[in-house]
């Protein structure tokens, strides 16, 4: 197969005169994962909202599976599967019967449909809950329903709009390991994310959104070294020492206030081992050490110039 | 690339069709288990009226069946219940849309439609699952409450052909005030407004035939009271229960009945497709 999963060319999209996509390229082959990363309001979850036939754009193309997410809305429909920011669960029913109704609406058939929730429910770690309503479950919960319900046909395409959001370290780690064993069993993931290190961790490759454009977009690794936002900051006891170490570091940056010095650093021990080893030849006492790994902030930093991303945050509702 | 999307479209485009129904049933079966699980719209739905029905016969009902023209002093409170429990019925029916649309606002806000519309159903079978629900809850509702009103001494004349008759109509309006439920909770910003927004439809029948005859009002509102929908609705079952002159009413009723299924319908087609994402 050499149609792309997601192929994407001049997508726009505007709300009366706020552009909230301006011409995005976007292109994720099949198999594998691409991150969308970008602040509120940088047009991320508009994106997926319209590669899911639930908005329409006012302008370029945009296919999945080679199926016109415009003209053939039922063809793409039938190889997606969406999980939004928010649970998009029936908080009325327990988490098997969402399932079941899943599995219905997909026509599994019944023999089928029942053993795909029990695998399901068994694979989310909602065995226990299955029988309970919905409102006894957690966030973390909810969101590994939601995510169960988006898989009970196997989609090929899968859209995660921030995933994690809202959960806890533990549950988010839980989720990174599911869309891991999602792309093991050969799914396309496009998932939407406000975090440097999860587009890291899950994806091949990463879009950087910023006002509804895509400003960069490459390996996670590439668009690390765009970035020089990592370094150690050196906290020092007192003014005579923080000089003797301005003088004899190179490339810092001297806070006299806090008696700190900023070093930049690529974040591997290699570097801040030989920063220390001065510092200790020269009989220097450190008082304080912090590594400090680039975030999304560097990243708009080194691409945009700016601190603050430039994407409208009060877009009603629309935002991210 | 187009030359596959060519490929893909006719397999996705021929097995739809014949899910629409499958897909209507399973919807249908996702609202009436809501019912189940949380009665207490439900219970709502069927409390109200009762409180509505006894209040108008055992308080105001000798007065007012007294008033009635043809009836004597003494008959007041039999006659009046014989000629309130038309109307009860038709305001069983108006209230149950608040509760239609309630639970229609509640999938549009919590992105519940929202999933439904990137999954292959097709919107009818969404639409419709929540309108045969509603309708299905609104007849059991009137029946409970016509079983009150037997109970309290409502006596219908009719003949076993007259009592399906009145019971398809009943069917048919609870179908077409559905489908305005529907659309006002896909209208409706918030849950909130969904839950008061059908207030008007109860209302309808306060201000038609229901609870006096349009000639004791004055002109303006009789007029209008003529003219809504309610008031036809009201005259047929009252004439098929009770044997009341029907004239033109029934005709009346299935055009009203036709009118508002098609506006609800076409209204509430038009905002799934715009509104549903959040």
């Amino acid at each position: 197969m050499h149609t792309p999963a997601i192929d994407v060319h001049g997508l726009r999209k505007c709300y009366g005169d706020q552009i909230v996509l301006d011409n995005v390229d976007l292109t994720v082959h099949a198999g594998t994962v691409t991150a969308l990363l970008g602040p509120n309001g940088a047009g991320k979850t508009t994106t997926v909202h319209i590669l899911s036939t639930l908005l329409r754009p006012d302008g370029g193309t945009a296919f999945v599976n080679g199926c016109d997410v415009m003209r053939d809305q039922a063809g793409v429909r039938a190889q997606i599967g969406l999980t939004g920011q928010f649970s998009a669960v029936d908080s009325l029913l327990t988490g098997e019967e969402n399932l079941r109704l899943m599995a219905r609406l997909r026509h599994l058939g019944s023999k089928r449909s029942k053993a795909r929730v029990v695998e399901l429910l068994d694979q989310f770690d909602l065995v226990d809950a299955a029988r309970k309503p919905l409102a006894t479950y957690s966030g973390g919960m909810q969101r590994r329903l939601d995510l169960a319900m988006t898989l009970v046909q196997a989609p090929s395409v899968i859209f995660l709009d921030e995933p994690t959001a809202g959960l806890d370290p533990r549950s988010r780690r839980t989720l990174w390991d599911i869309v891991r064993g999602l792309v093991a069993e050969g799914a396309t993931v496009l998932l939407t994310t406000q975090y440097l290190d999860e587009a890291d961790q899950l994806a091949d490759r990463i879009a950087v959104l910023d006002g509804g454009r895509i400003v960069a977009e490459g390996t996670p690794n590439e668009l690390k070294r765009l970035v020089p936002g990592g370094h150690l900051r050196l906290r020092f006891a007192d003014a005579a020492a923080l000089d003797t170490a301005a003088r004899l570091l190179d490339e810092c940056t001297r806070d006299a206030v806090d008696l700190a010095l900023t070093v930049p650093s690529d974040g591997g021990i290699g570097a801040l081992r030989s920063v220390l080893d001065r510092l200790d030849t020269a009989h220097i006492e450190v008082a304080d050490l912090s590594t400090h790994t680039p975030d999304l902030d560097d990243v708009f930093l080194a691409l945009t110039g700016t601190k603050t991303p430039a994407g409208p945050v009060d877009a009603k509702g629309m935002t991210s | 690339m187009t030359t596959v999307s060519a490929r893909v479209k006719p397999a996705a485009g021929i097995r739809r069709p014949s899910h629409v129904i499958a897909d209507s049933l399973t919807m249908l079966h996702r609202n009436l288990l809501h019912m189940v699980r949380y009665p207490g719209l439900s219970v709502f739905t069927i409390v109200g009226p009762v409180v509505i029905l006894l209040l108008f016969v055992f308080v105001f009902g000798g007065t007012l069946g007294a008033g009635l023209p043809g009836v004597n002093a003494t008959g007041g409170r039999a006659a009046y219940l014989a000629y309130v429990v038309p109307g009860i019925l038709l305001i069983t029916i108006a209230g149950t849309a608040g509760g239609t649309a309630t639970t229609v606002s509640m999938d549009m806000t919590t992105g519940v439609t929202a999933r439904f519309r990137t999954m292959a159903i097709s919107r009818a079978a969404v639409l419709a699952g929540h309108v045969l629900g509603n309708a299905i809850q609104a007849l059991i509702a009137v029946a409970l409450v016509l079983g009150v009103g037997l109970l309290i001494g409502f006596r219908p004349t009719a003949s076993p052909l007259e009592w399906m008759a009145a019971a398809g109509l009943l069917a048919l309006v609870a179908y077409a005030i559905s489908w305005l439920g529907v659309a006002m909770g896909m209208q409706a910003k918030s849950v909130e407004t969904a839950s008061n927004l059908p207030l008007i439809l109860t209302l309808l029948p306060l201000l038609g035939s229901g609870f006096v005859p349009t000639e004791s009002m004055p002109a303006g509102l009789a007029w209008f009271a003529l003219y809504q929908p309610f008031t036809p609705f009201i005259e047929t079952i009252r004439g098929l229960l009770l044997g009341t002159p029907l004239g033109t009413n029934p005709v009346f009723a299935l055009g009203w009945c036709v009118v508002i299924a098609f506006l609800g319908y076409s209204w509430s087609r038009v905002i799934y497709e715009r509104k549903s994402v959040r």
